[in-house]
């Protein structure tokens, strides 16, 4: 995937990236399988084309945009982030893609749209997880229009280069390094604008464990689990101690301003 | 009309339990999965995350023996094979050995052996309280499996103290449920909880029925 240098703040953590082999078979993406590893595994059988993104609600310009488009819609950079996952690892991995926003004033939102609800694949036909109800499908994940438009929110279309393997998200994904990894959702079909809160597949499954926001926070901790600490995947082996959870994963310096005045222990 | 022919041909399996080499082929095939861990976690095979890995093994492989030792009895009993108590010892010791490397694994890779971390994780978390209240129980039964030990606490306090496995077997599963429930994923958790439950069952029905007698 043809890619540029980026000049956003913060997009190139100098951290060592994390083996391919490791970031593509060891992840979450419960339409193939609740196990880190049935992705891998499962999500063959994926179509990613034909593919478009339906962009509705409270927008000037609605309509069905065709994958091959939205590729062209502005020039694809590569971002080396942190990627810290709500069950306590972390990642480091280039994504290759372009700032959401850039979609964003594309298609020009109305006044009144505060959030992006952003609607995932959910296809029973090429994903066997969708006949569990562990979550209420499809996979539907939001932001705030102000995080949405953050530089560092990036609309990745592929990783180590190449385009995006199937289970992680191909043809199109979100990422948004500050937040835990489910707030980005893979296999992206419709972007919504909207007045109101979307309603999150893991805030419905869970409320009192998965908020909205989901920023990662060392002093909040999941009611089940400490998040003070993290496990860098592939890092010095077996015996290697885990690393200390950081402050919006190391972005407090680019998005700490989002969130001024707000209680992250209420607003978690 | 080969089959019976072919049985005929096998050796006799209470024949075999009685081997002097019964015993030590056991224990061997039982410490199997410990050596392949080993083998995989030094030659870099367990994936991505291998001290996930090698937690949740040696929960599996604690959970899988725990139902091995129980149908040790009600084996002997139904197939009237006396010789097979003398493996009960061995195995009930063998689950032990696999929790405490399930133990080490969670403390070790889990939480560096810092034992104020460990502490404050047994109070957040009611799932690790469970597991660790399953060792210590264990752990009693383990101190008291020698010969001496029955005869210091008489037969009748002995059997009392280690049918308490059956309370354990029930930690164990609350323990592999509320690990699970994040993913409501319960699948094998129902698979273990139905072989115990038969096992239990098995024991409270012959229980009732000799006191019938």
């Amino acid at each position: 995937l043809a890619h540029g240098k980026t000049s956003v703040a913060g997009a190139l953590s100098m951290e060592k990236v994390t083996d391919y082999k490791h970031a593509s078979t060891y992840n979450n993406f419960y339409e193939f399988g609740t196990d880190k590893a049935d992705p891998a595994r499962a999500a063959h059988t994926l179509k990613t084309s034909p593919w478009t993104v339906e962009i509705e609600g409270l927008v000037k310009k609605p309509g069905r945009y065709a994958l091959e488009d939205l590729l062209k819609l502005s020039s694809q950079e590569e971002r080396i982030y942190r990627l810290r996952c709500v069950e306590g690892w972390s990642m480091v991995i280039p994504w290759v893609g372009y700032s959401l926003s850039e979609l964003i004033k594309r298609v020009e939102p109305l006044g009144g749209a505060k959030y992006v609800e952003f609607v995932t694949l959910a296809d029973p036909k090429t994903m066997p997880g969708v006949t569990a109800r562990v979550l209420d499908w499809p996979y539907v994940e939001g932001l705030r229009m102000d995080e949405a438009m953050h530089p560092l929110t990036l609309l990745a279309f592929g990783m180590y280069g190449e385009v995006l393997p199937k289970q992680s998200g191909a043809p199109l994904r979100l990422v948004v390094p500050w937040k835990y990894g489910f707030k980005s959702g893979k296999s992206l079909v419709k972007i919504r604008f909207t007045d109101k809160q979307p309603a999150t597949a893991w805030n419905k499954a869970a409320a009192n464990e998965y908020g909205f926001y989901s920023n990662v926070n060392p002093n909040v901790d999941h009611p089940r689990w400490s998040q003070a600490t993290e496990r860098r995947i592939g890092e010095d082996g077996l015996f290697a101690k885990k690393r200390k959870t950081l402050m919006f994963n190391g972005y407090e310096a680019q998005v700490g301003q989002l969130y001024a005045g707000m209680d992250l222990s209420k607003n978690f | 009309m080969q089959m019976p022919l072919m049985v005929r041909f096998l050796p006799d399996f209470k024949v075999m339990c009685r081997h002097p080499l019964a015993k030590p082929l056991v224990f061997v095939l039982a410490l199997w999965p410990f050596v392949h861990l080993v083998w995989a976690a030094a030659f870099d095979q367990l994936g991505a995350n291998p001290a996930e890995a090698l937690v949740r093994a040696t929960g599996d492989w604690s959970l899988r023996f725990l139902c091995v030792v129980l149908a040790v009895t009600p084996l002997r009993v139904l197939t009237g094979n006396p010789a097979l108590a003398r493996f009960r010892r061995m195995l009930g010791l063998l689950v032990y050995f696999y929790v405490v490397l399930h133990l080490l694994s969670y403390s070790g890779f889990d939480m560096a052996f810092d034992v104020t971390d460990i502490a404050k994780d047994i109070v957040k978390r009611p799932f690790i309280l469970v597991g660790f209240l399953a060792f210590v129980v264990l752990s009693a039964l383990a101190l008291t499996s020698f010969n001496r030990a029955i005869r210091i606490l008489g037969g009748q306090n002995w059997q009392r103290l280690h049918q308490t496995v059956y309370f354990v077997a029930g930690l164990a599963i609350v323990h592999f449920f509320w690990m699970r429930a994040g993913k409501n994923n319960f699948a094998e958790v129902i698979f273990y909880a139905v072989v115990l439950g038969i096992l239990l069952a098995w024991r409270m029905w012959r229980f009732l029925n000799k006191s019938r007698l």
